[in-house]
């Protein structure tokens, strides 16, 4: 069952049919989709959700698909960690991570709004996707693409390093290099998008896309028991998901599945590219574009779309934003590792260093819930944490030696032995 | 052909009428179609409707007056 009412202009209220389309012809203003909830009380509830398999499907009524889902299928539904040794560092009550950097089949919370992206794309008739990427949205549309029988390009900067080309190229996809600036990159994918008659995923079928953001959101308060968290961390590039986590929140409540907890969403970014946590900060509703300059590349968007959003969400629930250095970025994605086993990429780093920031500054108080966004895996940003790394001390093959280095290092159990 | 651009004006530019400027300069249709402007700072959302050749001087002659252009979608590359 079809909930889906139309697309919506965010500015101006124009209404749209369901159809390729991601701009407002009067006022340029995005479109997003709307739903009737209407129809879905006394019918979607907590037992309909729990009878189905553990895949962020499990709420497609609140999706915007006419049928069942053709491309990932199996995707979502990441693991909510109590986070019980971290609370001790940080000195908080009640702390989770949300785990998506075990998402399948990509590592990244990418893989949920593709998974949605392309499938809408299938039901309008596309046969071949796109995107423009540094990273997990490259490999995410390229495997679930070779996966669904889709044929794919993904546009990259020329100089990308070659681990994250292996990451999508792996796939099969068609890779395009692109010799060019930034901007110069950007405007050459919209015109790209605006002529060739592909499913471009950040562009015509963006407002579907980006609805998938809200699976996260709907996984969060399903596995603290039908409760919404008092406190969000949010990483913010385009700044989609702080506005689609809250949409969540205010779907839920709208439907009855959860109370009211009156939930504050934080947005975090990297200092060296914090377009909207400057504009939190000093209260502005205009986003001011910056060159981006940090190791959180995937964070990296200078001129993010959904700023302005994104910061009236925040101050609307009574969040705030904030950044961090790349060194507190570093230092945060260890944190994680060596307290809860969870080796994140550069944005979690960004999203746990400010959590840090937020708790010591009093923002986020240290005896209510706190769900931390983890969205993606370490493993995919190997060099940013290399250097952070002890090298390991070499021996001989020789229990004199290392007798002598227990020693040296634990004395206490050189003793015990 | 149509383009649909937004345009940022910083702090030493948000006051002067570049867009005024720029229809003198080239032959192109502007049509603001959404607008907010403050002290520091100023978005506008312009649709340009001019021959392809004209259309890229126009966003070159844009650039080097110090306004920022984007596509009508911002960003489009993601992480």
């Amino acid at each position: 069952m079809s909930i889906v009412r139309a697309l919506k202009c965010r500015e101006c209220g124009q209404e749209y049919a369901i159809e390729p389309n991601h701009v407002c012809e009067f006022c340029f203003g995005p479109l997003e989709i709307v739903y009737d909830y209407d129809q879905l009380e006394g019918v979607f509830t907590r037992e309909l959700v729990e009878s189905r398999p553990h895949t962020m499907w499990r709420y497609k009524e609140l999706l915007p698909l006419d049928g069942d889902p053709t491309v990932g299928v199996q995707n979502g539904f990441t693991p909510l960690i109590r986070a019980r040794n971290l609370e001790k560092v940080l000195g908080v009550s009640e702390l989770y991570i949300k785990n998506d950097s075990v998402c399948h089949p990509t590592l990244s919370f990418k893989d949920r709004v593709v998974s949605v992206a392309l499938s809408k794309a299938v039901e309008f008739g596309f046969k071949t996707v796109a995107c423009a990427s540094t990273g997990n949205l490259a490999g995410s549309v390229a495997a679930n693409a070779a996966a669904a029988g889709l044929e794919s390009y993904v546009f990259i900067p020329h100089d990308l390093e070659q681990g994250k080309v292996l990451g999508a190229g792996i796939f099969g996809t068609s890779i395009v290099g692109i010799d060019g600036a930034y901007d110069d990159v950007n405007r050459l994918c919209s015109e790209v998008a605006g002529k060739y008659g592909w499913a471009f995923v950040n562009v015509n079928v963006r407002p579907f896309y980006a609805e998938g953001s809200k699976t996260y959101g709907y996984e969060i308060m399903e596995q603290l028991g039908w409760r919404a968290p008092k406190h969000v961390v949010v990483p913010m590039a385009s700044g989609s998901l702080c506005t689609k986590i809250d949409k969540a929140i205010k779907e839920f409540i709208r439907l009855g599945l959860v109370e009211d907890q009156e939930t504050a969403i934080y947005g975090a970014q990297a200092t060296g590219c914090s377009p909207i946590s400057q504009a939190v900060k000093q209260g502005s509703d205009l986003i001011k574009p910056v060159q981006a300059d940090t190791i959180a590349k995937s964070l990296a968007i200078g001129n993010p779309a959904d700023g302005y959003y994104a910061s009236r969400v925040i101050r609307d629930s009574g969040g705030w934003a904030e950044d961090v250095s790349d060194e507190e970025v570093v230092d945060a994605i260890k944190l994680l590792a060596e307290t809860e086993g969870i080796f994140t990429e550069t944005a979690g780093g960004v999203t746990l260093g400010v959590t840090r920031k937020l708790i010591e500054q009093g923002r986020i108080p240290r005896d209510e819930s706190i769900v931390v966004c983890i969205t993606g895996n370490g493993l995919k940003t190997q060099e940013a944490v290399a250097d952070a790394i002890a090298r390991p001390r070499v021996i001989r093959p020789s229990i004199h030696d290392f007798d002598a280095m227990m020693a040296e290092e634990r004395p206490a159990a050189a003793a015990d032995a | 052909m149509k383009l649909r651009v937004y345009l940022t004006f910083h702090e030493d530019t948000v006051r002067q009428p570049i867009i005024w400027k720029l229809g003198k300069e080239f032959d192109v249709v502007t049509n603001i179609r959404t607008a907010e402007v403050k002290d520091h700072m100023g978005l506008v959302g312009l649709e340009l409707d001019g021959d392809d050749d004209v259309i890229e001087a126009a966003i070159d002659w844009l650039k080097a007056q110090g306004v920022h252009v984007d596509p009508i979608e911002q960003n489009i590359i993601e992480g």
